[in-house]
């Protein structure tokens, strides 16, 4: 380690860790943790839905065909895309590359939002076909009252989801002005890879949502 | 001591590092954030007290004629919500875990003291809208919020109750994240996990459960508040969801959560049994693994709250068996504390009172466990005053009493004071016979039929319920007491000194009250917990 | 014992008497055990006094004792389990010559109906040595069935049933508890069960409501709604025959098989489309909102009264004509 670079360490270093490798070593574990719990979180909205997937089969078949399957793989797509850019972008910081990693993360951003509009508009579609849970909500075919908890659970997780989405958004985005003001080195971008890990948790998530309300039922289809 | 205590006067530490309210609301010192929970909670204590006395005053009579039955079942609601979420939850972990862990550990703070601090302003926010939600008419759920009687057929506060919990959890959760990490990174050279105190290896115990189940209580209350609030069908029959599936979700938060509320009150008792009989604690090794034995079986058994709910015969038998198990470490716990007293050098020093009394009353709440792990017993005591008693002695009688105890060890080292001994005395023993008095009939009461929660009951109920409440009245003479002695203390208690039991751990070699980064300088550990071998055999100060 | 100070609740059920057998071994056991663990806390405390050790024995612990204090407490456990797990099966399994009663819970109060037709409210005639089987469903919130001279509980939900069953063996008034937390007027949501001797209940039983068994008043709402026009007692009807169905397996549309219990009635009236049978169409429309909990009961009495005691044998029940061009199947 240079001189300089130790000066710059030191000055990032918090009063009440030993050093740096120990302040690294608790801000990413403390990430780690910090995602299983929302692991449990999501958790609890995946038992509903594979409880209710097994006692209303018939109704969960038939919600999943009401399901855009274009919007929901172009955004699997998107959002595998943006997780990407994110590795990109923590591999450059750690090499110095303080440019490219701006780069990698307007686009991430960039990604995020293009996820956020498709998810948009998929809601749209839901809500003029009344399939948007509450008095509106209209269903011709078997078993409405289910295939309503259907469409309750498919816009409690998704909403939950975008949530997150929105979040990373400005997570990264805070972190593209940090790195703009010149705070991360080769030698300090803790916070960048913890973003990192957050985004790819949220990409995860979806990786999991996208079969469960998209794949599932669209296969009966044939 | 004594010329410790002009050196005292002079010397930095950290109460005394800064003054001023910006210097406590916006402190991210571990130990200042202790004192804050500390004053929250015991206010929240006090109110959740009010609220139980009220409902022994209406239990006198069997008629329901003190408080109309809405009235009532709101102060059992908020009673148990204001006690579990905002008192018995953050009790041990928030105060004395705050302020201990790091300076067991050897570390200046916790891994995260900003996080520390957004997670007391969570418990505030929370702790304002229950408060909240008690002054504009309060909310009459139970603390269980059992649907579809929470999401269509309350009109109360229910969904504020909730978002309160809701937010109240995040600071649980925070708080466990942050142990976690501490207990993981922070450890000072040479404090190797076989080395850790006791109270480390529960509170780390109670952090996992903290970190694994809050969040699942966090999408529940969620899932409760989008339907009540918006009419989206997940739980509520009429709306074509599953109750039970409610009843699952919120179990597997809130049987777990017993363990957060009893778990760091063994180790507390694990510290102080110990230090006065001045020997180290009989069979670490297991007393240790028992908490993570615990928290780990303590998420299998949630369905045992469910057997008369209606679920299937053979999924009650599988949650029975596991029920027992969990019983296993906590028998352990109770052997190895009794084996700790052989042969030891026994001081009856206040903290040892409420130790031992800790032991009698868990084990008895521990026993009562027995009976309603059995599937054919609990079908009669389940959703009786069985129940009520059972759980007031795992965390009355148990936790309160073990925070009780961890308040009186570690005083001297949170404000540099001595309490008066021999009024800490009469308070434990006021506490124990109190207890005992309020809660032993409802055993009773329940074992011969009389349901929870009922606001008026049949006559022949009346004398044991008399019997209880007049316990009560002295349970709270008992909880009155350390509060007025506590503050006594702070002015004209005896300077303390650094260890004023001749006590084990870090956190005794340090100043009382420490210094703001706790050591003066990084120490290295060369010993292991609890070397009262190499200490002297006599606790400097009897009382 | 003492009316004003009761120690023992009532013994009125054969459940009760094998419940005391076993929470009296409980207390045994346990309370020996605390017993033990208080005396030696006091003998320690007493013989350990600091001023009569001058120096405390350093234990560092023993792998046999903990092992033993493992593993037989964990022995003891299991029998607490075993003995429980079994009369919790008992308590569960009604025997199958029950005689059945339905009950109704609802904000704050409990209905109960008679297959003779007698209607209670917050009040059962039973007989003594009958073993009886309630049927159990709510119209709002979770209750819960408790009869302490019984020791049995069991939460009634809505939207589905439960059941609960018992033998009497001692005549005599005894309390029925809401268990469960079910709103305001809570504890005021109890009754009682009247345990009679046979002659009296007979007495009782010719004495009360006369609007006929509540199969027959199923089967007049059965013919008032209309369901008779597709559920005909022959194989030409568009919905499945119901004669001997009842507790039978039947074949879905999706090749699943469930059992025809009072559960998958219900759901088939109310929400038709759930589970469709192997060979029909989703063609009923719900009764959700338009039949009440009791009229449910009552539909359910009818269709289980329909063993095969109408002409048409049990084993027309399967749909006779599933894939003719007049039955195309769903989709």
């Amino acid at each position: 380690m240079s001189d300089s670079s130790e000066a710059l360490a030191t000055h990032e270093l918090r009063h009440h860790f030993e050093n740096m490798e120990q302040q690294r070593g608790a801000s990413s574990m403390g990430m780690w943790v910090f995602l299983i719990t929302e692991i449990m979180f999501f958790g609890g909205m995946f038992m509903a839905y594979l409880a209710y997937r097994y006692e209303y089969f018939l109704a969960w078949q038939e919600g999943s065909q009401h399901m855009n399957f274009w919007i929901g793989t172009v955004n699997t797509a998107v959002l595998i895309c943006s997780s990407l850019t994110m590795v990109l972008a923590v591999l450059a910081i750690q090499q110095g590359r303080r440019r490219l990693t701006s780069i990698m993360l307007a686009v991430t951003i960039c990604f995020a939002i293009a996820f956020m509009v498709l998810k948009g508009m998929e809601y749209h579609e839901h809500w003029l076909a009344h399939e948007f849970p509450g008095p509106a909500f209209h269903f011709a075919g078997i078993d409405p009252r289910h295939v309503e908890m259907f469409f309750v659970l498919y816009f409690v997780m998704t909403g939950f989801h975008a949530l997150h989405v929105l979040i990373g958004i400005g997570l990264v985005s805070t972190m593209l002005y940090m790195n703009e003001r010149g705070h991360f080195s080769a030698d300090y971008h803790n916070p960048i890879e913890n973003t990192g890990l957050y985004w790819h948790f949220v990409d995860l998530i979806w990786i999991y949502l996208y079969p469960l309300l998209y794949l599932i039922g669209h296969h009966h289809v044939g | 001591m004594a010329t410790a205590s002009a050196i005292t006067a002079e010397r930095e530490h950290y109460l005394n590092a800064d003054y001023g309210f910006r210097s406590w609301l916006l402190t991210t010192d571990h130990k200042r954030i202790a004192l804050l929970y500390l004053i929250t909670i015991t206010f929240f204590f006090f109110v959740g007290g009010f609220f139980a006395l009220l409902i022994r005053l209406e239990l006198l009579t069997p008629q329901g004629d003190l408080v109309q039955a809405d009235t009532y079942n709101k102060l059992f609601s908020m009673h148990g919500q204001v006690m579990i979420f905002f008192f018995l939850l953050p009790a041990v972990p928030a105060v004395l875990g705050n302020f201990l862990v790091p300076m067991m550990i050897g570390a200046k703070d916790l891994a995260f003291p900003r996080i520390n601090l957004l997670s007391w302003y969570l418990f505030i926010i929370g702790g304002g809208l229950m408060l909240y939600t008690m002054l504009t008419g309060g909310v009459d759920t139970g603390w269980t919020f059992y649907v579809p009687l929470s999401t269509a057929y309350l009109g109360t506060h229910v969904v504020l109750a909730a978002v309160s919990i809701f937010i109240a959890g995040f600071s649980s959760i925070l708080t466990g994240l942050n142990f976690i990490v501490t207990i993981h990174r922070m450890r000072a050279p040479g404090m190797t996990w076989g080395r850790m105190p006791l109270f480390l290896w529960s509170n780390y115990a109670t952090s996992i459960i903290q970190v694994l189940g809050t969040p699942v209580l966090a999408i529940t209350l969620a899932l409760v508040g989008l339907e009540r609030m918006f009419h989206l069908g997940v739980f509520n029959p009429q709306l074509g969801g599953d109750p039970l599936l409610f009843q699952h979700l919120f179990w597997f938060y809130s049987h777990p959560a017993v363990y957060i509320m009893i778990l760091p009150g063994m180790g507390v008792v694990s510290e102080i049994i110990p230090c006065f009989s001045r020997k180290r604690v009989f069979g670490y090794e297991f007393v240790a693994l028992a908490s993570i034995g615990i928290a780990v079986l303590g998420f299998l058994v949630w369905a045992h709250h469910m057997f008369v709910a209606g679920i299937s015969v053979y999924s009650a038998m599988v949650f029975s068996f596991f029920s027992y198990l969990v019983a296993v470490p906590s028998a352990i716990k109770v052997f190895n504390w009794t084996a700790t007293m052989y042969k030891g050098k026994i001081y009856y020093s206040t903290p040892m009172l409420y130790a031992m009394g800790f032991i009698g009353l868990f084990t008895m709440g521990g026993m009562t466990g027995l009976f309603l792990a059995s599937l054919g017993v609990d079908v009669h005591v389940t959703d009786t005053y069985f129940i009520v008693a059972h759980f007031h002695y795992i965390m009355v009688g148990g936790m309160v009493m073990a925070y009780l105890a961890g308040m009186h060890f570690w005083w001297p080292k949170i404000t540099g004071r001595m309490y008066p001994e021999s009024w800490g005395k009469l308070a434990a023993m006021t506490i124990f016979i109190g207890f005992n008095l309020t809660f032993f009939p409802q055993f009773i009461l329940g074992w011969t039929g009389m349901p929870r929660r009922y606001h008026a009951y049949t006559p022949e109920f009346q004398v044991l319920n008399v019997l209880s409440t007049a316990g009560s009245t002295v349970l709270a003479v008992g909880y009155l007491l350390p509060m007025v002695y506590f503050l006594w203390s702070l002015r004209y208690g005896k300077e303390a000194g650094d260890n004023p039991w001749g006590a084990a751990g870090l956190e005794w070699k340090t100043a009382s009250p420490p210094p703001t980064y706790n050591f003066e300088e990084t120490p290295v550990v060369t010993w292991e917990a609890y070397n009262y071998d190499d200490l002297p055999k006599e606790v400097p100060v009897v009382g | 014992m003492f009316p004003n100070f009761p120690i023992w609740p009532v013994r009125a059920a054969t459940s009760a008497s094998n419940l005391d057998a076993l929470f009296i071994f409980l207390l045994l056991v346990t309370g020996t055990v605390t017993l033990m663990i208080f005396i030696l806390i006091t003998l320690f405390a007493l013989r350990y006094r600091h001023d009569l050790v001058d120096k405390p024995t350093p234990i560092l612990g023993s792998l046999a004792l903990e092992t033993t204090w493992s593993l037989v407490p964990f022995g003891i456990f299991l029998i607490f389990f075993v003995w429980g797990a079994v009369l919790y099966f008992q308590e569960r399994t009604a025997p199958p010559d029950s005689m059945e009663i339905y009950v109704v819970a609802k904000q704050w109060m409990w209905k109960l109906q008679h297959a003779d037709g007698q209607r209670e409210i917050n009040e059962l005639h039973v007989p003594v040595d009958r073993n009886v089987k309630l049927i159990m469903t709510s119209q709002d919130v979770i209750h819960s069935f408790f009869v302490p001279a019984f020791r049995l509980k069991q939460d009634v939900l809505p939207g589905r049933y439960t059941t609960l069953w018992f033998h009497a063996i001692r005549p005599g008034t005894y309390h029925l508890f809401c268990a469960e937390y079910c709103g305001t007027q809570h504890s005021g949501m109890i009754g009682s069960i009247v345990v009679m001797n046979p002659a009296a209940y007979e007495a009782w039983l010719s004495g009360g409501g006369g609007e006929g068994s509540l199969a027959s008043t199923g089967q007049k709402l059965f013919q008032q709604l209309g369901c008779g026009s597709c559920h005909r007692s022959d194989t030409q009807g568009r919905g499945p025959n119901l004669v001997g169905v009842f507790s039978k397996p039947v074949l879905l549309e999706d090749g699943r098989t469930v059992v025809a219990d009072e559960n998958y009635v219900r759901e088939s009236i109310l929400n038709p489309g759930a589970k469709i049978v192997a060979g029909f169409k989703n063609i009923m429309p719900s009764f959700q909102g338009v039949v009440n909990e009791e009229q449910l009961l009552s539909l359910i009495a009818y269709v289980k009264s329909l063993q095969g005691s109408q002409q048409a044998e049990p084993v027309s029940n399967r749909p006779a004509v599933p894939n003719t061009s007049a039955q195309p199947r769903v989709k």
